[in-house]
């Protein structure tokens, strides 16, 4: 009873989308507004119907309800209950309703909170969302709903989650990382009713602002957690493996950033209007295209489950239809839209264009290189498939250059500066970062290495040249308390946010210059020294976990005899799939990363062991959760707040 | 030239000059850093290239695995049911390894027609068959027919 209530509560969000997407919509291009006012309680009915159907399908997972075909495949009555519910997004069907909970929750939530909006604009917003809504949601009941039945034969109990999946990472990275793919959605709809209305003023970015960067710092964070995710989890100690879905992810948050900097741009001195709204639209865009990715199973990936063209077609008519109708919007109302203000060649103006640059031709190199295999495919032309180096050769050099422009842009004005200012503040850093970058290698490594001085000269000149512009600061102050709360909120975010870019590049620096690894036999009482640290291997015992049983090693880690943590990697088998699971054992400090996994068991209680050493990675995403906590900041900056105070007095 | 003309001709030969770096790059490193898939029955018939980094894939063999007993050296053959190849791998095996399994292989063919791989990449679902193998698999059941 309970799945077909969800059902049916799907079916009614679907209609209250549709209308959704009409009527506000023609309410705001006739001028009505009585149909635009419609636009509030529709978003709030749509979120209503969707939430109901989400706690239906996690009633039927918590009751262990496996007439449901979805819950039948994805859970099993052993596994503890924080799985059983985050296995709802465990699979192709749950985690579309997912996508559809979280996108109807933007569309609430920007209902509630932009009080600001005109309300034509706003009309226009929602009904956008509500088109989007429209298309995932119907895809959802018509090609993959998760309340299918297996009747009147179902299955005693589930054939349980995958046992990579069983982890805290389930629970948080995909909820993160959808808030950030659909947020964007948020600033799709504002782009396409800006164009909608020919209104693309500071305004505009001013409300569009805020719902970007917050669902960029989702992405980014969701990005993160999944990095780390993929390290402890997977049992080879690999933080990014350019796999097509992570690149998926990354492609949108490239596109995401050069958003946010653009839309700065655009709010402070309302230029780059419309590669603001570009933005904005190829944003989405590749929101919707990693999920056709993923779901269609078109590429080889760890994240690729199950293949089902019909899906895959599905998704792609979507992508299609989003991208070809609003870059025809674009390509017919963009022209209009005139740029405030001028800028000399030396201006913060350019350098955020530079910048922007970057990070799209980082996107696009990403882009070419995860769907190049496609396309050789499609024409026939074999079986590639395109390996880390090619990104990191690309993707390297792009990374330092845009640091350098990064460095600079904190240190030129708006409008105009002149190069003397501009040596001015930036030769000391500059001399700094060079300095730290030759002596570093030498003092820490066995010698000079040239990526490791230009990592950390790059990553010190982008944290130096921030810490210099915000000194500057306090060169006319009269007390220091004073001026450090006179500075706005979003220029700390600015700030924090690039310090996490320079901490990110560190680690991937270090970490990939200076990681140790060993693969060995061991046999018990055997001992091994990496880095300086002895590792004596004692032996396996058997535990019991909850839905499965594990050998669990003892290894001992001393330092110059002094024991400093024993470690206890597990090799897991689960009980119902009979699926082998690497647990990994780590010990982890800011510093320095001691990793030890378990391979397979050899004859005679021997093991195959692996042995990392990670210096810094902890750093990468350190600077990640910097990068989304900047972003979260500059949201909280109050000329957000004031503004919609102020205009809500104008209204009464 | 005007200033304003010089301007706009300094911003077009930038961006020319930046677009052909970054596509000479971006071209340069793909043309590097491509693996070719080859299927058992074409590295059997010596289609592969000796030396080069390719992948190869197939289910592996009932009974072909061999390990040795003082290091991490593997050996196990790989098949698409027609011909088969031997692989050989010195390190850990993915955990879902194993014989009757459909994996892939990155490394390169040695002199004596034993593929030396460098990492060996099985799928996180036991039902789940590497495209590239399926197709292989297909096509030869087609050329059966």
């Amino acid at each position: 009873m309970i799945p077909e209530i969800g059902e049916f509560a799907l079916i009614i969000a679907l209609f209250v989308s549709v209308v959704l997407a009409l009527i506000p919509m023609y309410g705001a291009s006739t001028g009505n507004e009585m149909w635009m006012t419609y636009a509030k309680p529709l978003a709030m009915g749509q979120f209503f119907f969707v939430v109901i159907s989400f706690i239906c399908l996690g009633y039927a997972f918590s009751q262990d309800d496996f007439s449901v075909v979805y819950v039948a495949q994805h859970s099993n009555s052993q596994m503890p209950i924080q799985f059983k519910l985050s296995a709802i997004w465990g699979g192709h069907e749950g985690s579309l309703l997912l996508w559809a909970l979280i996108l109807s929750g933007w569309t609430f939530a920007v209902s509630r909170f932009s009080k600001a909006l005109p309300l034509d604009m706003l009309a226009r917003v929602l009904s956008v969302m509500g088109i989007v809504a429209t298309g995932f949601i119907s895809f959802l009941l018509i090609t993959s709903s998760p309340f299918a039945r297996y009747l009147p034969r179902f299955p005693a109990d589930g054939a349980d989650l995958n046992p990579l999946l069983q982890d805290f990472g389930l629970i948080v990275h995909p909820p993160m990382l959808y808030m950030g793919y659909v947020g964007f959605s948020v600033a799709f709809a504002f782009a396409i009713a800006a164009l909608l209305s020919g209104r693309m003023d500071a305004a505009w970015a001013r409300w569009a602002r805020p719902w970007t960067n917050i669902a960029w710092a989702f992405l980014g964070m969701g990005i993160t957690l999944g990095s780390w995710w993929a390290y402890y989890e997977l049992g080879w100690g690999g933080w990014w493996f350019w796999d097509p879905v992570e690149n998926a992810s990354l492609m949108p948050w490239l596109v995401g950033t050069a958003l946010v900097h653009s839309l700065a741009a655009t709010e402070k001195r309302g230029v780059f209007k419309s590669w603001t709204l570009l933005l904005a639209i190829f944003a989405f865009s590749l929101s919707l295209l990693g999920t056709f990715l993923v779901r269609s199973g078109v590429l080889t990936s760890v994240h690729a489950f199950a293949s089902d063209p019909e899906r895959g077609f599905f998704i792609l008519m979507l992508l299609a239809l989003t991208m070809g109708g609003s870059l025809t919007l674009y390509a017919l109302k963009a022209p209009n839209v005139k740029s405030e203000s001028s800028f000399s060649w030396l201006s913060r103006e350019v350098f955020l264009l530079i910048n922007n640059i970057f990070l799209t031709v980082m996107a696009v190199t990403v882009l070419l290189g995860t769907l190049y295999p496609l396309l050789i495919d499609a024409l026939g032309l074999g079986k590639i498939s395109v390996g880390p180096p090619y990104f990191n050769a690309v993707f390297v050099p792009i990374m330092c250059a845009m640091a350098i422009a990064m460095g600079v842009s904190v240190a030129v004005r708006w409008r105009e500066t002149t190069v003397k200012a501009v040596l001015n503040k930036l030769w000391l850093p500059a001399v700094i970062s060079i300095l730290c970058g030759l002596i570093f290698p030498l003092t820490y490594g066995n010698g000079f290495e040239v990526r490791v001085f230009l990592g950390i000269s790059v990553s010190l000149w982008v944290m130096s040249s921030v810490f210099t512009e915000f000194m500057g600061k306090f060169r006319n102050a009269q007390t220091i308390t004073s001026r450090l709360k006179q500075l706005p909120l979003s220029y700390y975010g600015m700030m924090v946010a690039h310090v996490g870019v320079a901490v990110t590049a560190i680690g991937i620096t270090l970490v990939s210059t200076y990681s140790e690894e060993r693969d060995m036999r061991m046999q018990k009482g055997d001992s091994v020294e990496l880095a300086g640290y002895q590792f004596t291997f004692q032996g396996t015992h058997v535990v019991k976990g909850a839905n499965y049983m594990a050998d669990q090693a003892t290894i001992v880690v001393t330092e110059d005899g002094k024991s400093i943590v024993t470690l206890s990697p597990e090799k897991r088998r689960y009980n119902v799939k009979n699926a082998m699971m690497t647990e990994a054992d780590i010990d982890p400090s800011l510093f320095r990363d001691l990793y030890v996994a378990l391979g397979e068991p050899l004859e005679k209680g021997a093991w195959a062991v692996r042995i990392h050493y990670k210096p810094y990675v902890r750093w990468l995403w350190l600077g990640g959760i910097l990068m989304a906590f900047g972003g979260l900041l500059t949201v909280a900056d109050k000329r957000y707040r004031q503004r919609s105070v102020k205009l809500e007095a104008t209204h009464a | 030239m005007t200033p304003k003309r010089k301007k706009r001709l300094s911003i077009i030969l930038g961006l020319v000059f930046g677009t052909a770096l970054i596509v000479g790059l971006v071209m340069y490193s793909l043309s590097e850093n491509i693996n070719l898939f080859y299927s058992t029955s074409q590295i059997a018939e010596g289609e592969a290239p000796v030396g080069a980094r390719i992948r190869a894939g197939g289910m592996v063999v009932d009974g072909s695995v061999k390990r040795a007993t003082d290091s991490l050296k593997v050996q196990f053959a790989i098949t698409d049911f027609e011909h088969q190849v031997v692989v050989e791998f010195t390190g850990i095996l993915p955990d879902l390894f194993r014989e009757g399994q459909g994996i892939i292989a990155q490394g390169k063919m040695d002199a004596n027609g034993i593929f030396q791989a460098d990492e060996v990449l099985a799928k996180h679902d036991e039902n789940y068959m590497p495209p590239e193998i399926a197709e292989s698999m297909k096509n030869k059941q087609e050329a059966v027919k």
